[in-house]
Formats: structure tokens, C-alpha cells, sequence
């Protein structure tokens, strides 16, 4: 709980030169209104303070890099903010090398959304299956271990011999990249359940697939969720290495083009965009998570001290 | 109602075949209430695990209304020593589960659960979750998702182990209000032998591991009882002090043993 007595703490201090600026006299008369209402503005200052530190952290990486390329370093190998800046701003007002921009990102977004949520489907019910049955897990153990042991991104190259330079073989690396992620996660979380609430399910009256709807699928469900974070980002890596392998449209292609004629710029646009897209999909995922999981305790620390 | 003889629980383990409950002769008839209570760690809860039809005798008999336990026998209730609530489901819902999981449609299932929640003191709290619930009230919730199936036959493993003395003075209480009348047989595992001679009309005592039954006792006290009450008569200390000397000796046994590899 050091996080929460600092909270505390800080709060604490924000409370008492509040009270020694604005109101004297307000100690006291009061009481609990008053307290929580100082209890939130200290909880606002709080959240001010934190978002101007990250700006100043930010501004001052930024502007020492413009400073560095403008003077010091090469801006040939190592671009600078402004040229990044013109570089997105060019692609969005003008299109890029390999067409507009908004072609580009819908063709990624696709491809690592549809790997995303076969490789979702497939990760966790297999997961589900073996993590319930021992007999089948003991017979798939190996395999799996092996198949895990590849390094997958070099199964895009197979991929694309097998499915050509379209969508589908970006789907595929997509694809085995978050089923394992899931896959691990599901199996993980079906054979962790509580055999006590198996049994009581059981003397309850519940057949096996009533044990498995109501509750071996909600328990893993928190496990499977925390994969889906990672997985997310597993999918857009798959899409982005195999456009990067072979592809005819995507940010992949686009960076690797950016790549070839020796511009740097144009490939810190495109992973600017790529860490836009993950950050909007994790935002969905938290809420999402924050649906399903409703009926967790909160965890401890958010609430606001007075 | 329930039977046993010669049951034998045997478990293969690391260090090789391990034996929790070997020979039991128990019966208890419809509407009697039977305490076993033996030093921690003896085997108790595995007699449950039998009558339950959770675990296969691996030798003996088991009967459950005259008939050989395979599988989960019907009319059996089994309250879990630790909590078995749903953290996912509400109190309204997790009640609802055993008649939901018995097929009867989403409203009845629901009406009953709200006259179960209601009779174990839980009114207004059907939307809760149960981590927002005190341990006691989490009992509560698990005591009426057992009932709500109207068991005959209720079996406890040390249910309130885990409250605090006042709470489990209290759930004692409820337990035996909501027991009376129901006509079911009930089996309650307890290691606390005030707790058993406060509920049971039987006490049964059993040995130090592997465990079999030691002696039975009668306990003749008149209901209804008062949980809180009936523990400072004369009565209830000569039936203690009798019990106890039975049982003294198996929690030395299990002392002793226990010095090197702490329970």
C-alpha cells in the first residue's frame, strides 16, 4: 500500500495550503461536505499535475531532439520531430507512395483484426478443451510445445508462398501469433478452477456442459482477457511483418518502402500510426474488460481519500 | 437414508497408497442430525466425499435411500467448507443456480431463490456480489443455494469454521431453525466438538488418521435448542466432558504425529 499513503499523503499537503489560502475560516463549520469536496479538488489538482509533468517530459524529449538533429547529429539517418510531422501531415493531405493513407491503415486494421479474432476464437477454445480434458492435453503436450518453439514470424514467409501477397496470408501470421498467446492464457485458465465450485456446481445438479458454461468459461474469462491485451498487439505485429514480407498495400509495405529509399521519417510515421491504433484498441479491450468483470472487487487505491 | 459399511477411501499418493477412512459403519435416518468430529486432518470430509457420490468407495458400501451410491445421488445437498459461491454471479443468481441447473425456468427458479434469500435473513441484498458481502452473509448465500434444492440428505463440512465465534453462534442458530420440520438427514463434519454437541442429536467420534469410528454418543438434549444457551447447562457439560474423553486421546495422536510436519 505505498501508493496509497503517498496518495494520502499528497493529498494531505494540497488540502492544507488550501485551507491556508482560500478559507481560514472555513476549519471545522463544515465538516463532511467540506471534506469531501476538498478530498476531490485535491484528487483534480492531482490528476493537473501529472498530465502537465508528462507534456513537459515530452516536450523536453522532442525539442532536444529537434535541437540535436538541427546542430549535432545527422538528420539524414536519425530525422527530427518536424520532418516526422511534415512526413504524416504529407501522407494525409497527399496521399503516400503506395496511395492514401486511409487505404493503407484499413487494409492493416483488417487483416490484424480478422487474425485477432479468429486466432481469439480458435486460442481460447482450444484452451477450454484441452485445459479440461487430461487425456487430450497429455497427448497434444508435445506438439504444442513444439509448434510453440518455432519462431513464428518466419512463418509469414511460408505463408505467403502458400496464400500470395493479398490479406490472407497476413491474416494467418496474425493468426498464430495471438493463438498462442490466448491459447496459453485459456488452457491456463481452464484447469485453475476452483474444484470446489465444480464440485458445488455439481451437487447443485449441473451436467458437464452446464460445468463448463456457468463455470469453467467465467473463470477463465479473466485470464482469457488479460491475453487479449497482449494479443492485440500480436495481431498488429503479425499484419505489419507479413505486409513487411510481401505485400501489395498496407503500413507494413509502407514502412519497408520508407525503408528502401532511405527515409527515415516516413518510417517513424508509420509506427506512430501503429502505436495510435494499438493504444485505440487496448482502450476498446479495457472496456470491454471493464463490462465483463463487472462483478470484481475494485481494485484497491482508486478510491479518492479524504 | 444413508448408509455405510466397511466403507474404505484409499488415495494413491507420492509416497505410495495412503489410506483417509477405512471400515466406517454409519447410518442416519431421515430427519436426524449426525455431528462427526475427529482431530483435524483425520479423514472426515471424505466420508462426505462418499455419501456425495464425489469420490467411489474403494471398498465397502455406500447407500444413499436404499440404493448404491453412483454419481450424485438425488435429494443430496453438500455445504463446502470453503466458500463455493459464484464471485461472477449475484446472491439472487447464485441462489437461482441449483433450480436453474435442474431445469426449472429462469422466473420460478428466481421466485424461490427470493423466498430462500429472504428465510436466511438476506432480504434486500439479492443484487449484491459476494465480495461485497461479510463472510457471515456469504454463508448465508451458500446455505440457501443448498437449500433452495430442498435437499433430504445435507451434508456439512465444517461449514462455519471460517466465521468468527459470535457469526458461528448465530449461523448455528439458523441452521437449526431452518433444519426443524424439513425431515432431511444431515451428516456436519466439525473438528469444534462444542459445535457438534450443540447441533446433533448423535456425535459420532473418530480416530486419528486412518480414520474409523471410534464410539457414538447420544446427545440428550431437548429442541429446539438455543445454540447460544444450551452450551452453559449442566446437561450439555456432562455430555462434553464425556465426548471429550473419547476424543482426547485421538487430537493427542494427532499431536504427536504432527510435531515433525506441522498441520
Amino acid at each position: 500500500m505505498p501508493r496509497n499513503a503517498k496518495t494520502a499523503k499528497s493529498a494531505a499537503t494540497i488540502e492544507r495550503t488550501a485551507d491556508a489560502v482560500a478559507s481560514p475560516q472555513a476549519s471545522g463549520d463544515h465538516g463532511e461536505a467540506a471534506a469531501i469536496a476538498r478530498a476531490r479538488t485535491a484528487g483534480l489538482r492531482r490528476a493537473l499535475g501529472i498530465n502537465a509533468v508528462r507534456i513537459v517530459l515530452i516536450a523536453v524529449w522532442l525539442g532536444s531532439w529537434e535541437l540535436a538533429a538541427r546542430h549535432w547529429i545527422d538528420p539524414f539517418y536519425y530525422s527530427m520531430p518536424s520532418k516526422i510531422w511534415e512526413r504524416l501531415v504529407g501522407w494525409f493531405t497527399d496521399g503516400t507512395s503506395q496511395g492514401s493513407i486511409w487505404e493503407q491503415i484499413s487494409v492493416t486494421l483488417q487483416e490484424a483484426v480478422a487474425g485477432f479474432a479468429l486466432g481469439a476464437a480458435g486460442g481460447v477454445v482450444l484452451g477450454i478443451v484441452l485445459g479440461r480434458s487430461r487425456f487430450l492435453s497429455d497427448v497434444c503436450a508435445p506438439f504444442i510445445k513444439a509448434v510453440n518453439a518455432i519462431p513464428r514470424i518466419i512463418l509469414a514467409s511460408l505463408f505467403i508462398i502458400w496464400f500470395g501477397l493479398g490479406m490472407q496470408s497476413k491474416i494467418a501470421t496474425a493468426f498464430v501469433l495471438v493463438f498462442f498467446a490466448v491459447f496459453f492464457n485459456a488452457f491456463q485458465g481452464a484447469r485453475e478452477v476452483d474444484r470446489n465450485l465444480v464440485n458445488n456446481a455439481r451437487i447443485l445438479g449441473a451436467g458437464r456442459m452446464q460445468v463448463l458454461w456457468t463455470i469453467v468459461v467465467p473463470s477463465a474469462t479473466s485470464w482469457i482477457l488479460a491475453s487479449l491485451h497482449s494479443a492485440f498487439g500480436f495481431a498488429i505485429i503479425g499484419a505489419i511483418v507479413g505486409e513487411y514480407t510481401g505485400a501489395d498495400k498496407g503500413l507494413g509495405l509502407l514502412i519497408n518502402h520508407s525503408q528502401g529509399v532511405f527515409d527515415a521519417a516516413g518510417i517513424y510515421a508509420g509506427m506512430i500510426i501503429i502505436t495510435v491504433l494499438a493504444l485505440l484498441a487496448e482502450w476498446l479491450l479495457t472496456l470491454l474488460e471493464g463490462r465483463l468483470l463487472r462483478w470484481r472487487p475494485s481494485v484497491a487505491g482508486t478510491d479518492i481519500q479524504i | 437414508m444413508i448408509e455405510l459399511y466397511a466403507a474404505t477411501k484409499r488415495f494413491r499418493s507420492s509416497g505410495g497408497v495412503h489410506t483417509a477412512i477405512r471400515d466406517v459403519h454409519l447410518s442416519v435416518g431421515s430427519g436426524e442430525f449426525v455431528a462427526v468430529v475427529g482431530p483435524t486432518g483425520c479423514g472426515k470430509s471424505t466420508t462426505l466425499s462418499l455419501i456425495s457420490g464425489l469420490e467411489p468407495a474403494s471398498d465397502g458400501r455406500v447407500l444413499v435411500h436404499g440404493r448404491p451410491v453412483e454419481g450424485i445421488p438425488d435429494g443430496v445437498g453438500y455445504m463446502f467448507q470453503n466458500d463455493a459461491v459464484l464471485p461472477w454471479r449475484s446472491v439472487l443468481d447464485n441462489v437461482a443456480a441449483g433450480p436453474r441447473y435442474r431445469g426449472t425456468s429462469k422466473r420460478e427458479a428466481r421466485d424461490r431463490a427470493r423466498d430462500w434469500i429472504t428465510r436466511v435473513g438476506l432480504a434486500g441484498f439479492e443484487g449484491y456480489y459476494p465480495h461485497q458481502l461479510s463472510g457471515g452473509m456469504r454463508k448465508r448465500v451458500a446455505l440457501a443455494q443448498t437449500l433452495v434444492n430442498e435437499p433430504s440428505v445435507l451434508l456439512m463440512d465444517e461449514p462455519f469454521s471460517a466465521l468468527d465465534v459470535q457469526t458461528r453462534g448465530l449461523m448455528q442458530d439458523e441452521l437449526l431453525r431452518l433444519w426443524s420440520g424439513s425431515g432431511a438427514a444431515v451428516v456436519f463434519v466439525t473438528h469444534d466438538l462444542e459445535e457438534a454437541l450443540v447441533l446433533a442429536d448423535r456425535v459420532v467420534v473418530m480416530t486419528a488418521g486412518p480414520a474409523t469410528i471410534k464410539s457414538t454418543f447420544t446427545v440428550p438434549l431437548d429442541r429446539p435448542r438455543n445454540a447460544e444457551e444450551v452450551r452453559l447447562t449442566p446437561e450439555f457439560l456432562d455430555i462434553y466432558r464425556e465426548v471429550w474423553d473419547s476424543l482426547r486421546e485421538e487430537v493427542q495422536i494427532t499431536r504427536e504425529r504432527g510435531t515433525g510436519n506441522a498441520a
